[in-house]
């Protein structure tokens, strides 16, 4: 019987998979459901099993069926793991993902799986921590921070009771790194969590996914019950969100775990040291754990030996937006940003040449070509004005209106904060309204007139502050912008009012013209 | 003292650290105790003032106004000074340019979201945004005022006494977390999010309909005008505060009196308040309305017989009036035909006063307090186990308890603010068992669960503790060698060997208790390993017919499980009024002189007599009870009541009737004509707490200072009148200011030795004793031995009340309080307090409804041998099943109609909490409330006023 692989992943059933399947196994073909290999140009795609090599069909559609199983399709791709878009990549996270059947324990035993949990349960949890330190690990939800250094402090908090969270609230918009791995190799996160369980003296844990991922949720569940014995004393159980961004942050998203309104907390305390429940929480991200299970297994060298000035070992990048090869590409930090988005994700899928890229999601930093040298670093990007972030590229061609991109980012914001911090909570509303006369004066909208404006709620009743004292002109409201990203950069609880100027400003500072500052140039001269 | 905020550092305390840090604020030097934030620190060490918003030193820091950033050497960022702790060496900067611009745009944000009423609003001049406003140098709102706004709301006004104006909310959330943390109700929260956060009444319409408790915790939390005082709308902004305690329940609160003149503009807790450190309930913070009430009576009256109509006469003649009446009655009927009955509303001066003029003045002891129906078993059976007639305790001892026991109290209800403190140290984390037969709040509440509630049948307390004791003493759980060091050991054998017996196991006493055996059994065993054990009690344990012996058995349980004379631990009873543990202290008993010393010592009846230059008698005079007996023996022939109601409090209402009709002279003094001035024949108009100057002493025997706030409406403060009575009788006394008589006090009571008024000023309360022996007071007795020596073990043995439910009268009343109403109502009824709790109902299972075809707010029937009233059925499984209950606030209900003559074995306190009833369906009020009530409007009829019309 011909062994047919087709991913259940969320992205390929969207575009067709299920009914892919249906129909190889119609044909008589045993289908086994993987997870996705990540390039999202070639799904819906068919690995069909020939003489222990898997072939690769895409994109497809049923009909295309038995043309494929003839061996004579026209989208025939030959091998796939050795695909450019394969073959240059470093996959230490995702060596699994796409490859084997993610609920399938034997398969999971048979490709590496457990090796790094053994090894890690055969030592000492401090010699597990400095694995973890000696491997470069940093945060990959964002922050960057030393997940070892992040563990080391929950090992020497006091306490009997500790736990473990994974941050799977993957609301950047443009990733799906998160989504990705937990469909499709969820066991991975499973062993890097009771990695970290040992590592620290943990009992329990818990991985909070967004709602939006109703796959993500059902396949964790099943990974957590199957995987149950293999990985006990340590328990798991997921939380769903209720579609708050904010429960992204880890002190919101322990709240929320704990049944509370999901608002951020003031830091210290620190989660290491008094996180869920109060008591000593490691809080990673998906890819962060996801990472571990390599570390332990391979060796913090041979992570370590990949990567670039601090930035150690791989990151899963993904590429999305106007972008012709989208998709996630694992690959050792350094790489430029030319080469992912011009080289890997090959340009524009509309074809225009590139305008922008944002990187590091809604709060990243508008990238103009200039910049395509910029390595991918932390510190490389910290010093361009710019971040990494949970690595997803979103790419712009020469049509996007910046201005309207740097509202998006206050309205963003505006929609998504918690309200706890005054910046976040009202300066966001009041960088759209900045924005908007911006927008209504480069596009020559008459500015409303003083008396129509002091019409309007409370104008009749003030006198020292009167509305039509506003300087509505474009360089006045300008200034107050760079004022209020002021403020909320360096005023935000958290990094949701704290990073909204990073587009703004970067969108103003590249893209200037956007913001009608020719016209105040031409209205000056 | 002229009007200023009291000092807020911003946060909290650091807690339980004794380490301290050293670190540079703005170049100064400062030491503190590590876990500080640099915001307190820079407060107390005075370094200029960081802007602040949403912190505030009753509450964990938040850190979400952020204006109060500051920069601190080798750190990134700005951060905020109320989240961040000071560290060794740590370099701050509080006040630089940059601050200055990060501050100010924070503040522009604000303000545009904010109106610009401030010269019409209720908060101007005591409005912290206007403050920093001002601090923070803000010139301009660039941002205008055409875009979104939360300004234009509509206002929530449906409290009585606050006001809710969402539009100048900042969502700051203070209120949400003073309602969370401080009070503990959980009533508040935020909606919506980010430009759309409000803070909500949990949901609910408005504030009257939600679950806020109206303790005003949100209101003084709040910066700016959007949760303000009713009154300061009124009135405006208060121009001094004068500190002064609480006239309602034991906890004694103290509270700033703000006053614009002579008119109070609100009362706002102390934060220094070591009763309630800075917290209110909605009585003390909001219900004093009474003060000014137009029902308050003003000159002294007097009529010849109580059918009259009242004549009012001058000072002089109604002083003169009494003297000579008390004096003829003695002089015809003996010296013990009269006697009097001191307030526990009152000072303890004017106690003193009060019992001086019986002892001194009528020569007898005739003199009783309202103690006799609450806590006089509290004393006699503390008296006997520990030595001393009073709790063991402070209040913040129960910060440090692991597990509560909880037995016939409604803190929550009856003692708001020291529940609050329960719950916030049960929410840390300590364990809590309720005995109780009503599911009272704290069974289950937002984040408080009991461990175990054992809801006993009503009258079956002693049998329940011997059960506990039983499981602690047969499982070998006792406390060995604090029994062996600190009790008598022969008696401790003997009590075990009484509580073991097979017969008081929970198994032998589940029959009669109703209680399940295995519960009792885990919760002794809780209490008896559960780390520090606190029992604190109220009139459940006292108002029975084994009263007394209830207060032994929990004595017994205390000491058996080694749970007296540290910190955490204790017992602890729930004192009922605001000075009733001074009024016992001050010998308002009859058996005894000030300091419980008995007056059939000789040694202190010399030295009273050698003070006061008269004979006392050495006979212990009559208890309330018994005067009433004896009048309608004919034998007691006149009565000075003082602040007490005995006609609506006390129990079996037809009895005290009959014995206040039977006397020739009844005086009353009090605010207003109350249920036993329709007996009088003499009416003295009394004075409030705003009005004097005195002392109460609270259930933590802490000595608190009253202060007069305001001039005596009716002209004389009460001590003052009873002082001109004596002079009438020609005691010769001639004090100008209550600080005399404490001085008195203290002169002739060892555990008052140390007390005087320049000593509540300095340190701002003491607790009893204060003397050689504890120069600074008290806060928790016992510590290195029993006051009487060795603890004693009483043998408790249950014997079930005569009163008992049969075919006729198959349900048992209990009766209690309700948070919104106090004692008899006279003030809270007069106050906006009546918005939550108009009239008594009673509460009733909804089987018993049923069975009697009642639905939720019928007209009931409530029967009982000694009498029948009818008032509104409220079902609810609050109550079990053979179980009613109601309050006794409203005397248009007067449920003491019901209650019976049964009696504490020892005390004479009266048996409210059991009495067998039968509750039936009704139309209409019963024949003696209508009796009743248009006896008390022809009593009530004063003939000036009806000559005037």
């Amino acid at each position: 019987m011909t062994r047919v692989y087709i991913s259940r992943d969320m992205a390929s059933v969207a575009l067709g998979a299920d009914e892919l399947a249906a129909t190889f196994r119609q044909a008589g073909c045993e289908v086994v459901r993987t997870g996705s290999r990540g390039l999202f140009s070639i799904e819906p795609l068919a690995e069909v099993e020939v003489d222990g090599v898997r072939i690769g069909y895409g994109p497809i559609a049923p009909g295309d069926v038995p043309a494929v199983l003839a061996g004579d399709h026209a989208n025939r791709l030959g091998e796939v793991a050795a695909l450019p878009f394969f073959a240059g990549q470093q996959r230490f996270t995702f060596a699994r993902c796409g490859v084997t059947d993610p609920l399938s324990l034997a398969d999971y035993a048979a490709h590496d799986g457990w090796r790094g949990l053994d090894a890690a349960r055969a030592m000492a949890p401090q010699a597990v921590v400095d694995a973890v330190k000696a491997s470069g690990l940093r945060g990959r939800g964002g922050a960057g921070f030393p997940t070892g250094i992040k563990w080391q402090t929950v090992l020497e908090a006091a306490g009997p009771t500790k736990f473990i969270v994974c941050n799977a609230d993957e609301g950047d918009s443009g990733t799906f790194a998160d989504r990705m791995l937990m469909e499709g190799d969820p066991f991975c996160l499973i062993e890097g969590m009771a990695i970290a369980a040992h590592a620290v003296g943990a009992g329990h844990g818990y991985i909070y996914i967004r709602s939006e991922y109703p796959f993500a949720i059902a396949t964790m569940q099943e990974a957590i019950a199957l995987s149950a014995q293999r990985v006990a004393p340590f328990t798991l159980e997921v939380r769903v969100g209720a579609g708050a961004y904010v429960c992204g942050e880890e002190t919101a998203l322990l709240d929320s775990i704990e049944g509370k309104r999901g608002q951020v907390r003031a830091k210290p305390p620190l989660p290491a040291l008094s996180g869920l429940f109060g008591r000593p929480t490691v809080i990673n991200n998906v890819l962060s754990l996801a990472a571990v299970p390599f570390i332990l297994d391979a060796g913090a060298e041979a992570y370590a030996a990949v990567g670039f000035g601090r930035s150690r070992g791989t990151m899963p990048v993904q590429i999305a937006g106007n972008v012709k090869h989208g998709g996630l590409y694992e690959i050792g930090f350094g790489v430029t940003l030319g080469e992912l988005v011009n080289g890997i994700g090959g340009g524009t899928a509309s074809g225009k040449p590139v305008r922008a890229v944002q990187v590091g999601g809604p709060l990243g930093a508008y990238i103009p070509p200039s910049q395509f040298d910029l390595p991918f670093d932390y510190e490389a990007f910290a010093a361009a004005g710019a971040l990494i972030g949970h690595a997803g590229i979103t790419v712009f061609d020469e049509d996007a209106d910046m201005a309207r991109l740097a509202r998006f980012a206050m309205e963003f914001c505006a929609v998504e904060s918690c309200g706890k911090c005054t910046p976040c909570r009202i300066g966001s509303t009041r960088g759209i309204e900045i924005l908007d006369r911006i927008i209504d004066a480069r596009d020559g909208q008459a500015v409303k007139n003083a008396q129509e404006r002091a019409s309007g709620y409370l104008g009749k009743a003030l006198n020292s502050r009167a509305p039509d004292r506003i300087d509505a002109d474009i360089a006045s409201q300008t200034a107050l912008l760079h004022d209020l990203a002021d403020t909320m950069k360096y005023g935000s609880l958290c990094a949701l009012g704290g990073f909204t100027p990073y587009p703004v400003l970067s969108a103003l500072d590249h893209f200037p013209e956007d913001f009608g500052a020719v016209q105040v140039a031409e209205e000056l001269a | 003292m002229t009007y200023t905020r009291e000092a807020d550092h911003g946060t909290p305390p650091a807690t339980t650290n004794t380490r301290s840090v050293t670190l540079t604020i703005d170049g100064a030097t400062v030491t503190m105790p590590e876990g500080t934030s640099i915001m307190r620190a820079a407060s107390l060490a005075r370094c200029g003032s960081i802007p602040k918003l949403c912190a505030t030193d009753s509450l964990e820091s938040f850190g979400s106004c952020r204006l109060c950033l500051v920069e601190v050497e080798g750190r990134a960022g700005y951060p905020a000074s109320c989240t961040t702790p000071v560290a060794p060496g740590m370099v701050v900067r509080t006040q630089t340019e940059r601050l200055k611009q990060l501050r100010r745009g924070v503040m522009e944000l604000y303000i545009s979201d904010h109106p610009l009423d401030c010269l019409t609003c209720a908060a101007n001049g005591d409005c912290e945004l206007q403050t920093q406003a001002g601090a923070v140098g803000l010139r301009d709102v660039r941002y205008g005022y055409e875009g979104a706004t939360n300004m234009g709301q509509a206002k929530d006004t449906s409290n009585p006494y606050f006001d809710f104006d969402p539009s100048k909310c900042i969502v700051c959330s203070r209120c949400v977390r003073a309602c969370d943390e401080v009070q503990g109700t959980f009533a508040l929260t935020i909606e919506g999010k980010g430009f759309d956060s409000k803070v909500s009444p949990g949901g609910h319409a408005d504030f009257l309909s939600s679950e806020c408790v109206s303790c005003g915790a949100c209101v003084q939390a709040c910066p700016t005008a959007t949760l303000t005082e009713k009154k300061v709308v009124e009135v405006g902004t208060p121009d001094r505060a004068v500190v002064t305690t609480c006239a309602y329940c034991g906890v004694g609160c103290t509270f700033r009196a703000e006053m614009r003149g002579e008119e109070l503009v609100r009362m706002v807790p102390w934060k220094d308040g070591k009763a309630n450190r800075g917290h209110s309930c909605v009585k003390g913070r909001f219900a004093w309305g009474y003060a000014n009430h137009q029902d308050r009576i003003l000159n002294p009256m007097i009529r010849e017989s109580v059918d009259q109509p009242w004549r009012e006469v001058s000072w002089e003649e109604a002083i003169a009036h009494t003297a000579s009446e008390f004096r003829r009655i003695q002089a015809q009927y003996g010296t013990r035909s009269v006697g009097g009955i001191t307030s526990s509303r009152c000072t303890n001066e004017e106690t003193f006063l009060v019992q001086k003029l019986i002892r001194q003045g009528f020569g007898n002891n005739n003199v009783d307090t309202c103690a006799r129906v609450c806590h006089s078993p509290t004393g006699y059976g503390l008296k006997t186990t520990f030595g001393t007639s009073a709790g063991t305790q402070d209040f913040d001892s129960v910060m440090q308890s692991d597990v509560i026991l909880l037995i016939g109290a409604n803190p929550t209800d009856g003692h708001p603010v020291f529940a609050s403190r329960m719950k916030r140290r049960l929410r840390q984390g300590a364990k809590l068992i309720v005995i109780d037969p009503r599911r009272i709040d704290l069974v289950k509440s937002p984040h408080i669960e009991a461990a175990h509630h054992l809801p006993l049948r009503p009258g079956t307390n002693v049998a329940l503790l011997t059960a506990m004791a039983h499981v602690i003493v047969s499982e070998k759980l006792y406390d060995e060698p604090f029994v062996r060091t600190r009790c008598d050991w022969d008696e401790f054998a003997d009590w075990a060997q009484f509580v073991s017996e097979p017969g008081r196991s929970p198994e032998a006493t589940a029959p009669l208790t109703g209680v399940p055996a295995e519960d009792v059994r885990a919760a002794a065993r809780l209490f008896a390993t559960g780390g520090n054990g606190a029992i604190y009690y109220g009139l459940g344990v006292t108002e029975h017919s084994q009263g007394s012996s209830t207060v032994m058995a929990i004595a017994n349980l205390a000491m058996a499980t080694g749970n007296v004379g540290r910190e955490g631990v204790g017992v602890n009873p729930l004192r009922g009024q605001n000075n009733v543990q001074g009024s016992c202290d001050m010998g308002s008993f009859p058996h005894e002189f000030p300091g419980y010393r008995h007056v059939s010592d000789v040694e202190t009846r010399a030295l009273f007599e050698q003070a006061w230059g008269v004979a006392l008698d050495g006979e212990p005079g009559l208890r309330i009870p018994n005067m009433l007996d004896a009048a309608t023996d004919g034998s007691f022939k006149a009565l000075f009541v003082q602040g007490e109601d005995i006609l609506q409090s006390d129990p079996n209402t037809h009895h005290v009737a009959a014995g206040l009709a039977a006397m020739e002279c009844v005086v009353v003094q009090d605010l207003f004509l109350n249920e036993t001035a329709n007996y009088a024949h003499v009416f003295l108009p009394g004075s409030t707490f705003l009005e004097k100057d005195g002392t109460f002493t609270n259930a933590e025997r802490r000595i608190q200072r009253v202060r007069r706030v305001m001039s005596p409406l009716n002209g004389y403060a009460d001590w003052e009148v009873v002082q001109l009575l004596a002079q009438a009788m020609d005691l010769g006394w001639d004090y100008t200011h209550p600080s005399q008589i404490m001085d008195e006090i203290a002169a002739l009571t060892p555990s008052f030795a140390g007390v005087n008024y320049d000593r509540l000023e300095a340190e701002g309360s003491l607790q009893w004793p204060v003397n050689d022996a504890a120069p600074d007071g008290s806060p928790i007795m016992h510590m290195d031995g029993f006051v009487r020596g060795k603890g004693k073990f009483v043998v408790t043995d249950y014997v079930p009340t005569d009163e008992k439910t049969g075919p006729r009268f198959p349900l048992l009343l209990t009766t209690g309080r309700i948070l919104s109403h106090y004692n008899v109502g006279a003030q809270t009824r007069r106050t906006g307090n009546v918005a939550w709790h108009p009239e008594d109902r009673l509460e009733i299972h909804p089987l018993d409804a049923e069975n009697r075809g009642l639905r939720d707010g019928d007209w009931v029937s409530l029967k009982s041998r000694a009498g029948e009233t009818t008032l509104r059925a409220l079902i609810t499984e609050r109550v079990a099943p053979g179980v009613v209950y109601t309050t006794f606030h409203h005397p248009d209900t007067q449920a003491n109609v019901i209650t019976t003559d049964f009696s504490d074995w020892a005390t004479n306190c009266p048996e409210y909490k059991v009495t067998a009833v039968q509750v039936s369906a009704s139309n209409g009020p019963s024949a003696w409330q209508e009796n009743y009530a248009e006896q008390a409007r022809a009593s009530r009829r004063i003939a000036v006023l009806e000559s005037a019309k």
